[in-house]
This record gives structure tokens, sequence and C-alpha cells, in this order.
């Protein structure tokens, strides 16, 4: 087996947000009856948090299980792990009708950090994101620039972001272009500037 | 002379100097000028020509509503035309020239059209170039282009970077000034999100030239603190150089940030396009002065005299040493009043009153001006510069007029609300007979989802002129927004506005009323159009009575500024010449943006690397390496060929298919859609979206299926897996993995949500390659870890495994003919199982392979491309895949739709194999001509070409097409006319060109 590498293999960029990415990170859709025992036992133990609510995602630094869908989970955890806890989760799962997959490779994960990581999100999603409208824990299915993106706030000043990996260089282009020097906005970080 | 005044100029700091070029030429301005101030300031009073017969023109404005001063601004990859001189803030090394003239300025050729005006009338180009019709393409076009004006066209691509921002608020305040921030903070108090958008650099509008005292305090003094207060609260938003654009359905707004015009060495992005959510929106957009409509109106020095004023007070510069004043109104007086203040010479007020005004009239009388009511401006005469004015009765038709020699000349024919933003979304307006505007009727304003409406005016857009008014009006604009946001304003009195009260004005449409046509045919309405109140006037005569189609044949009000200045007189003059009321003629539509907005805004970050998301397979960085010739397939980009040093694209892809053919040939597959379809009843589910069967399928197999919209044309088609009982893994074509799957998630969501199925989308999971050629199955028996025999794994069966070390799914499918494993592993290992796979294969020669090989493989044997021989319009009885339907199913989507009876004719064209006769290769999409023609006069087609290609493995040309009857008519020969002249000759042929026994994929 050969070295498994990540769409951008780490590439990072800072201006007045630092932009990364993640590298590998294990991805798994469940999809199945979410209210169920059997999901929430599924889900939880491979993602080592708890059951988010609607719009929610829980996380720590290993795992965490995001609402994608009202019968749609996304389980975060380590990449070497996936595999293992897709058989897991199956099993656990049993004759529950239910689709547990491995998507790990089928995503790129970019962290998006600093005072100025709202202002570089608002620029390319079409998501209120004032600090008492989006807070950490909400997790958000939405567009970034023209492609399909999901987000949620690690902590006040940082945003992890999950797109399809083939378009990993375009949200990697398109979040330099948003967080160019220069191009701090103002909105979410009083005091502003007053000129006469 | 236009020059600078000492001890006046508010926004100006005189001990910073700021040096710019006009036309090549240096010139010298202060920080906080704009452009326009600053030519002035230097006696530039000419600052372009017009646009059809380039007439000498000045500024006549001083702020977005200009219609004049247009430059082109910048050079090089900065460069951009139309630019307003009144908007443009002065930066050190500004450089500027104005438009629509050759070879200058002073001299221009063009202006021989002023000459021949009489020639070129309202709907001349209607007129004149309808007939001979061919002269249209080759005379008059070509002439009509070059002679067109305006700016010229940027050469460079632009240097600059946009981007949007989107925002959410309860309330956008559009405006500024004294009504926009007495609206924002009683909004801001009560606790609303608010943004504050002000397109000019300063907060406050027009206030602080016109004066007035609120709650006894200068109203600077009120501006300031008020922005000072809204600043400080964390629930507002402030925005300087930020218009508001457009008002859009719910809520939705659009606002123009111009970062870097004014300081283009800062860092970041030059616009910035805000996108706002907001709950309500109040435009608070002020009002813009009227000119008056009399012969010589826009001599370079004819200014409106809100202009004048606001020049002198914002800026120091008095346009000129003296100056006559023609009103109707008493705001008009403030002008004469501050320019006599200031030491300028003012000759004389001249009233189209006859009883002219009140307080303000009184004040200008007791400065010592002259005042002449009931009297009008006949004409004003100079070219290039005022030089005199000709006075006249206002009653009159122009005669007996007086001569007084002057050099700038202020107008005031009243004031119209900006209703523009109110308008945009649906907001109607209403005449105000009184003040002679149209402001916006509060009963029936723009509406969201709930029929509630979403936008209110405030201040002078509201039509509330005074300052007193003015806030009054903005403090109950913003208390309707809260009651509709179910929001309470605090308990605060309202500020009290004082000013100089103003007496009636009278509408005066035309100067003097009666003008005969001599002055009418030099009276302008819209400037930066040259259309006068003769051309409406015309209009009017052959019939125009609707004032969008009047607007359309004369182009009033279509220009860059699109009417600011001349809609309201325009329509009056329309309504006058019809023996209408003007609300009854009505006014055209206002559409957003508001003024001009940059084409980079717009796009925001959509340019250039990231103009459109491309999608890259694992593999894309080693297909860039070995130079791949690309080929976008839906947002893909897939290796077309790789051509080597020396070798034509062409020449590459008869390699590549040769290769394959012979030895060994690599396909990157990754683009594939890879759908898992998961439940107990998935093979049901699938039963209804192919036309065959896909519940019988066992474990283990694969079958290849085809995919029907419900109006029965085939949408797609792919491999399906059955992985386990209650699994299965549908094969996609590129770029319909995304459609596919919303196709299944809606009729399990809408029709079949009782059925138990989960669908993913697993595409990108997978870096899937193709291994195909003679030697496929040696390479995988040299890496080892699975048994890849004919035995262990048939043709048309897939199985998981190892190889060499890599997690790999092999499906023993082939879309080329040959002996072909299509191995799939994880995306992030791809490149790696993509380097195993090339050294593996090094001994057989192996070739990887771009799309246009496996074309033409495919087509070699026969197998259809979704998209080639499918276009929308196809079913798969018509490509021969009767085989592929399923006869034992009751049901499954498009079977009902093909059994129709036009689905059923036996006379649509079917699928056949074509050979030219010379071995040529057809041309793509060429018809089969007929015998006879249509009732078009058109040659009869029999058929079509849908897909051709020279085939190197039977060195001739091969295609595949679409033929009335054609099965029937195998060995006949069609004749293909082609765009270049030639007629082809090919006979029709079985479309299996290659190993018809499928002995090659079979072993």
């Amino acid at each position: 087996m050969s070295d498994a590498i990540s769409a951008l293999n780490g590439a990072s960029f800072d201006g007045i947000v630092r932009v990364q990415e993640m590298g590998l990170q294990g991805m798994i859709t469940l999809r199945g009856d979410i209210a169920s025992a059997a999901v929430i036992k599924a889900a939880t133990k491979a993602a080592g948090v708890g059951m988010p609510d609607a719009n929610q995602a829980v996380s720590d630094d290993t795992g965490a299980i995001c609402w994608m869908s009202p019968d749609e989970l996304l389980v975060l955890c380590p990449h070497d792990k996936a595999e293992a806890n897709v058989a897991a989760m199956t099993k656990t799962l049993g004759k529950a009708h239910s689709l547990v997959v491995n998507v790990s490779d089928a995503r790129a994960m970019f962290r998006v950090s600093g005072a100025s990581a709202r202002e570089v999100m608002a620029k390319l999603c079409p998501v209120d994101f004032a600090p008492d409208s989006f807070v950490p824990g909400m997790f958000r299915r939405s567009r970034m620039a023209q492609v399909p993106a999901a987000f949620w706030m690690r902590d006040e000043d940082s945003f992890d972001v999950i797109c399809f990996r083939s378009v990993a260089d375009y949200v990697f282009g398109a979040l330099k272009m948003a967080a160019q020097p220069g191009s701090k906005v103002g909105m979410f970080n009083k005091p502003q500037a007053v000129s006469k | 002379m236009s020059t600078r005044i000492a001890n006046k100029g508010r926004l100006i700091d005189r001990s910073a100097t700021v040096t710019f070029t006009f036309n090549g030429k240096a010139m010298m301005g202060f920080e906080g000028d704009t452009l326009a101030s600053a030519l002035l300031a230097n006696d530039q009073m000419m600052m372009g020509r017009s646009f059809k017969y380039h007439r000498p023109r000045g500024v006549v404005a001083s702020g977005a509503e200009e219609p004049n001063a247009l430059m082109n601004m910048g050079e090089g990859a900065s460069f951009e035309p139309n630019q307003r001189a009144t908007t443009t803030e002065l930066f050190d090394g500004l450089t500027a020239r104005s438009q629509n003239h050759w070879p200058s300025l002073e001299f221009d050729v063009g202006a021989v059209n002023t000459h021949l005006s009489r020639f070129l009338p309202a709907g001349f180009y209607y007129k004149m170039f309808m007939y001979p019709r061919a002269f249209w393409k080759h005379v008059y076009e070509p002439f009509i282009r070059q002679s067109a004006g305006l700016g010229q066209v940027p050469k460079q691509g632009d240097a600059d970077t946009y981007e949007h921002f989107y925002a959410f608020c309860d309330v956008l305040v559009i405006g500024g000034g004294v009504a926009g921030l007495q609206a924002a903070k009683v909004a801001a108090d009560a606790g609303a999100r608010v943004i504050v958008m002000e397109q000019t650099a300063h907060w406050g509008g027009r206030a602080p030239v016109d004066g007035g005292t609120v709650n006894d305090q200068p109203v600077e003094e009120f501006i300031t603190r008020t922005v000072t207060e809204l600043s400080a609260m964390p629930n507002v938003t402030m925005r300087l150089r930020c218009m508001g654009s457009g008002v859009y359905d719910h809520g939705y707004a659009l606002g123009y940030e111009r970062l870097t015009d004014h300081a283009p060495d800062q860092d970041g992005p030059r616009h910035r396009l805000w996108r706002v959510r907001a709950a309500q929106i109040i435009t608070a957009t002020g009002a813009i002065e009227r000119p008056l409509s009399f012969a010589g109106n826009d001599v370079p020095g004819v200014m409106l005299a809100s202009a004048m004023r606001d020049y002198l007070v914002n800026y120091g510069v008095g346009p000129g040493q003296r100056i006559i004043l023609a009103t109707n109104n008493d705001d008009g007086y403030r002008t004469a009043i501050c320019m006599k203040q200031a030491g300028l010479d003012v000759l004389r007020i001249v009233d189209g009153r006859e009883t002219g005004g009140g307080a303000l009239m009184s004040e200008a009388r007791s400065l010592g001006i002259r005042i002449d009511c009931g009297r009008a401006i006949g004409k004003v005469t100079g070219g290039k510069r005022v030089r005199k004015v000709y006075l006249c009765a206002q009653s009159g038709s122009g005669g007996a007029l007086e001569e007084v020699a002057c050099d700038a000349v202020a107008m005031s024919g009243g004031w119209s609300p900006v209703v523009h933003l109110w308008s945009h979304c649906g907001g109607k307006l209403i005449w105000d007979t009184d003040q002679a505007f149209f402001r916006p009727d509060p009963s029936r304003a723009p509406t969201g989802a709930d029929g509630a409406s979403f936008v209110a005016t405030a201040g002078s857009a509201s039509g509330a002129m005074a300052l007193d008014a003015v806030l009054a009006d903005a403090d109950q604009a913003a208390k309707s927004v809260l009651q509709a946001l179910g929001m309470k304003a605090k308990r605060k009195k309202i500020p009290v506005g004082e000013d100089q009260p103003e007496a009636m004005m009278e509408p005066v449409w035309m100067m003097p009323r009666e003008a005969k046509i001599q002055l009418r045919s030099k009276a302008w309405l819209d400037y930066q159009n040259d259309v006068k109140v003769s051309d409406v006037q015309l209009a009017a005569r052959e019939g125009y009575e609707s004032v969008e189609h009047t607007k359309r044949y004369t182009t009033l009000g279509m220009a860059t500024d699109q009417g600011k200045l001349s809609n309201i007189n325009g329509l009056a003059t329309l309504a006058n010449a019809l023996g209408a009321d003007i609300p009854a003629v009505g006014t055209t539509t206002f559409r957003p943006p508001y003024t001009p907005i940059s084409m980079g805004a717009i796009a925001g970050e959509a340019r250039g690397p990231i103009f459109q998301p491309v999608r890259r397979t694992p593999m894309y960085d080693w297909h860039n390496t070995q130079n791949a010739d690309w080929e976008p397939v839906g947002h893909w980009r897939r290796p077309y060929a790789y051509p080597k040093a020396g070798e034509t694209v062409h020449d590459a892809v008869m390699r590549e298919v040769t290769n394959t053919r012979q030895s060994l040939g690599l396909l990157d597959a990754s683009t594939l859609g890879k759908l898992i379809v998961k439940g107990p009843d998935a093979g049901r589910f699938l039963d209804m979206l192919y036309t065959n069967m896909m519940s019988n399928l066992q474990p283990g197999r694969c079958r290849y299926g085809l995919m029907c919209t419900e109006n029965g044309f085939l949408t797609d088609d792919g491999v399906v897996a059955r992985i386990d009982e209650d699994t299965f893994l549908c094969h996609t074509t590129t770029g319909g993995a995304e459609r596919i799957h919303a196709h299944m998630e809606e009729w399990l969501q809408t029709e079949w949500w009782d059925w138990k199925v989960y669908v993913a989308n697993v595409t990108e999971q997978y870096a899937q390659i193709a291994l195909v050629g003679p030697n496929a199955r040696k390479v995988l028996e040299k890496l080892g870890g699975m048994d890849v025999s004919a035995e262990a794994l048939p043709f048309m069966t897939w199985a998981d495994g190892r190889i060499a070390g890599f997690d790999a799914r092999v499906y023993r499918i082939s879309f080329s003919g040959e002996l072909s494993y299509e191995i799939a592993v994880p995306a992030s290992q791809g490149q790696g199982f993509w380097n195993t796979l090339m050294s593996a294969g090094a001994e057989f020669n192996v070739t990887p392979y771009g799309t246009e090989a496996l074309h033409i493989m495919r087509a070699e044997k026969g197998f259809i491309m979704i998209g080639d021989e499918t276009d929308g319009t196809v079913i798969p009885q018509d490509l021969g895949l009767g085989w592929a339907i399923s006869k034992k199913k009751t049901d499954y989507l498009g079977k009902r739709a093909q059994e129709r009876s036009h689905m059923t004719d036996p006379n649509r064209w079917k699928l056949v194999g074509l050979e030219t006769t010379d071995g040529s290769v057809l041309p793509d999409g060429a018809y089969a001509v007929g015998e006879g023609v249509n009732e078009n006069g058109q040659r009869n087609m029999i058929g079509r070409v849908t897909s051709t290609y020279h085939s190197p493995t039977l060195n001739k040309g091969i295609a595949m097409g679409l033929v009335l009857h054609g099965p029937d008519r195998m060995g006949e020969e069609l004749s293909f006319p082609g765009t270049d002249g030639k007629v082809y000759t090919a006979r029709i042929v079985d479309p299996v060109f290659f190993d018809k026994n499928g002995e090659k994929q079979n072993v």
C-alpha cells in the first residue's frame, strides 16, 4: 500500500486569516433513522462524541458527528480508523435499514482561522455569520462560491470547511482570494473606522 | 472664469495638494476634491463633448446624476471608461481623459454633427438605415460603430481584484444624509441590526450645504453626533463609498462599495459587492434638482443651482465671476445668496414665477441682487463657455430679448425625489401637483412574500423637502419598519429642524413657455444622449404616445445616467405635446443598478483560475506533467490525449488506440459516477429506474443498464454491480453522477417515499483506473494479490481484493472491446496505484490514453455514447438497444412514453454504422440528404451523423448515425453535403466495426 495523500497535501495560505488544508480526515456517511438506538449507538461509538441536534455538530479533537439531514449523519474520525469504523457501524446496525459508507477520500477539509474568519466565510457563503447568529456547535450545508460546502466552528475564531475532493483546488483559490491582505470588511469586528 | 475662492471648501484640505493630469496636462487640486471640482478650480469648464452632436459640454451636476463629465480614467490594466468626474475622488497621480472627440477636446471633427442636427432628428437611425436592406451590415453599421461615442474599450485585462460580501440585517438604510442617519438611529436604538450605506465619502448629504439647524444647533453638529453614536453601536454597520445599487425581491439588496478607487495604492479588492438580505429597507436617497429647458442650457458654464452651491461650499470653487440664476422655486435663491456672500457677482435672478418667491427672495434682494420675476432665459450663447444670456418674458415665445454678458448660469427647475430604489421592486408613485414631482405612494409599497411592505422611504426621497419635514418623515419611516419587524421604538423626541421657509414653486417645463422651434431645438432634455425638447415633441407628433416608446425612439433617458436629470422634464414635455396630464403619461421603468457598477464587482472572486470550479481527479497533476491535452467534461477536466514531443494531438490519439489494442492502455476513469443504492427495496427501485431488469442480478456480477426520463428519452447509461443482497453500485456517465443522484432522490422523496432505499454518491471516494488491452491480465498477475483469471473473474463480474498492497475493487468490464479491468482504489491512493500500474506495465509499452482514444475504441465496437448518439430526443429503441429493455417488467420510467404513437413510428431515424466509400472521415453532425425539398425549400433530410472518427485499427473513417429506415437499408449509399462544399458518400453498415463476436474481451 502506498502513501495516502490528501487533495492538496496540507497546503496553507496566510492572509487576513490562515487557510489550511487539513490533510486526510476520516469521514463516514451514515443514513438511517437517526432517532433510533442502533444509529445513535453506531455513530457515537465511532466518533466518540454525543449526538447532535438538527443543524448542529458535536466534535472533540479526534471525532465529530455532524447533522446532515433528517436521515443523514456525517461521522468524523481519524482517517486510518474509517474502514474499521464502517465495518463496526455496519455490524452495530445489523438488520436496521441503513447505509454506512466511507467517504473520507471523496472530500477535502480546510480550516479557516483568525479574527477575520467570519468575514472571509461571509465573502463566499450566503450565510449570516454575525457572532450572535452563527456560533460554535452549529453545522451548515451551503455553498462556497460555486460549489457545495459544509462548515462549522471549532471555536470563536475558526471554521472547518468540507468540500468535495475534486474541487479542493478551487475552494483553496477562492479562500485565498477572500483572505487577501487588505480585504478586512470590519462588519463583525468593531470598532470601525469612521470618516468625517 | 472658474476659480478657487478663499475661506470656502469644507471638504478640501488646502494644505495637501494633489497633482493629476487631464488630457495629458498636469493640474493641481487638493485632498478632498472630486475630479470635477479640481477641474473647475483649474478653470477647465469644458469636460467633454456630447455623444451625438459632439457639442462642448461642461459639468452640470455635482454627484451621481452627472450626465456630461464622463472620463476615460486611468491607464493600461487600470483603465476604465465613462467614469463620472463628479463622483471620482481626486488622488495623486490620477489620469483622466475626456471623451467623444477627435482629434482633441478643443478641436473636434465630429462637431460638424451639430450643424447637421436638423438632419439627425429623433428616430433618425430607424428612418435612415432601413433601406436598402443589405446596406445595414456592410455600410451603415460599420460607420455607426466607428462614430459611436462614450469611452474607449479597455484593451488590457483588469489588474484589480473584487469580492462579494453576504450580509444580513433587520434594517438596511440606503443613504447617509440627515434622513438616513435619523432613521438608522431610531432603528438602532430599538435594537435592530442596521446597515447604513452612503454612496459618497461623507455623511450628511446636502444638509451641510443647504444649512439649517437641528434642535437649534447647526445641522453639521447633528450629523457628527449621530454618526459618532451610530458608529459606536455594536448592532450598526456604517459604510461610506457604498451605493445602494438595487432592491430586489424578498428584501434582497445590492450595495456597491468602492474601496480603493480613491486610493489605488491600497491593498485589497477594488470593489466589494454587498449582497444583503434585509428584513426591511429604508431608502433615504434624497432628491435631485432638475435642469430648466431653455436654448443653450448645455453650454459649459450652465449648471444646476445646487451643484454650483456644492462646488462653492464643499470645494471652495466659484464656477464663474458673473452669474445669472434662473429658477422657478425658492431653493434656487440659496445659490444666488451663497455666491453673493462669497464675493461673486450675481447679475440677475430670473424667476419664472410672476410673483416670485418668499423669504429667500427677500434675503437675496436685501443683498442687492436684481430679481426679475416672470422672466426667463431665452437662450445662452458662447460655444465652449457661457458668454451671453438673452433674457425674455417667461410667458412669451422668446422675442424681445435682453442681452446680458456673463460667464456662468445656475438653473433650478425644482426637485425630484430619488425614487429609483423604491421603484426597483414594484413601489408605485403618485404625482404631487404642488411640488411638481413624482413621489413614492406609501400605500403601494414593494411587498414581500407575505404581501406586506418591505421598503419605506425617508426624507426627501419621500418628497419631504424642508429640514423639519425630513427629520419627521425619517423618524416615521423608522417607526413603521420597526412595527413591521415587531420591534418597539424608544420614546425619544423627534429632532426639530429649522430652515428658511419656502414659497410654492411653479412648474416651468420650457423657458420661455411658448419657445419657438429655433429655441426648442437647442433646449436639451437628455444631455448625455443629446435629446432636445424638439425631439420629444417630434416623437409625439409622429404618434408616440407611450413614454416607454418615446424613450426608445428618441433615446431619452437611455444613457449611462439613465435619465436622472432628464426623465421628468422629458415626460412633462411629452405630456404637454400630447395634451395629457403628466401622471397619465407616467414614468419609464426604474431598473437597477442606480448608477453603473463595475463588471468586476458583479463577477466578484470569479475570475482567472477560479472563474469556474474545475474538478480534478486524483491523477490530475500527473496528467498535467505528461502534457495532457485537456477536455472539459462537465466541470471535470479529462485528458483528451497525451501528445509526446513532436507529435500532433491526432497522432497521439492514433498511437494511444493502436498501443491499447495491441498491448496495454491505461485510462483515468475516476470521473465516472458511482452511486451506492442500498436497502431492501433497492432491486425494485433499480428495476423502475433502468429499462432492463436489475433485481435479478447476482451479487458479484455486473450488468449494463439504460436509464430513461419519464418521457421515454435516454438520459444515462452505465454498468451496475451488485455488491450484496441489499446493495448495488451504479456507474453513471462522467458528469452524470450529480444529476442521476438527484433524479434518484427525487423519485425516492416524492413518489416512492415509503420504499426502503438509501442512495449515496461515492464518485469521488475512488480513483478508478481502466487497465485495457491483451496484456492487462499479465500486469495484474505480475503485481499479485488477486486471482484475476478468466475463471475466477469472468467478463461482467467484479471482486474485492488487494493488488500490490492496494485495497482494490476490480470490475471486469470493457468499453473498448479489449480485455479490460476497471480498478477502483481509495482516491488518496490513486496516484500511487497509477504509478504502480505504469511501472508494472512498462514492459508492455503501457500507454495512458485519453477520452478521444476511448471514443474511437467504443465506436469501433458500436457502443453508444450518451450525448453523442443521444441528444434528449432519442429513445433506446432508436439505437437498436431493444435487448436492454425488459419485456418482463410491468413498468419502468419511460415505458409508457415509449408506447406512444410517435415513439413507435417506424419512420423514426435508427442507428446504423456509416463507412465512407473513399475512407475519409465524415463531418461530425452532417446530414444525409434525400429526394425533394421541404416546405421551406430545403433539401429533405433522411439522417445525420452522431459520431465520426478515423479508426487507426481499421485505417478508415468510421461513423455512426441515425438514418430513416436505416437498419433496413444495409449497403445503401447516402450523400452527406459538408460545410466545406464537398459531398461525402457513405455506405450504411452494421455499427459494430470491430470484433463483432467479442473474442478480444472475453478472454
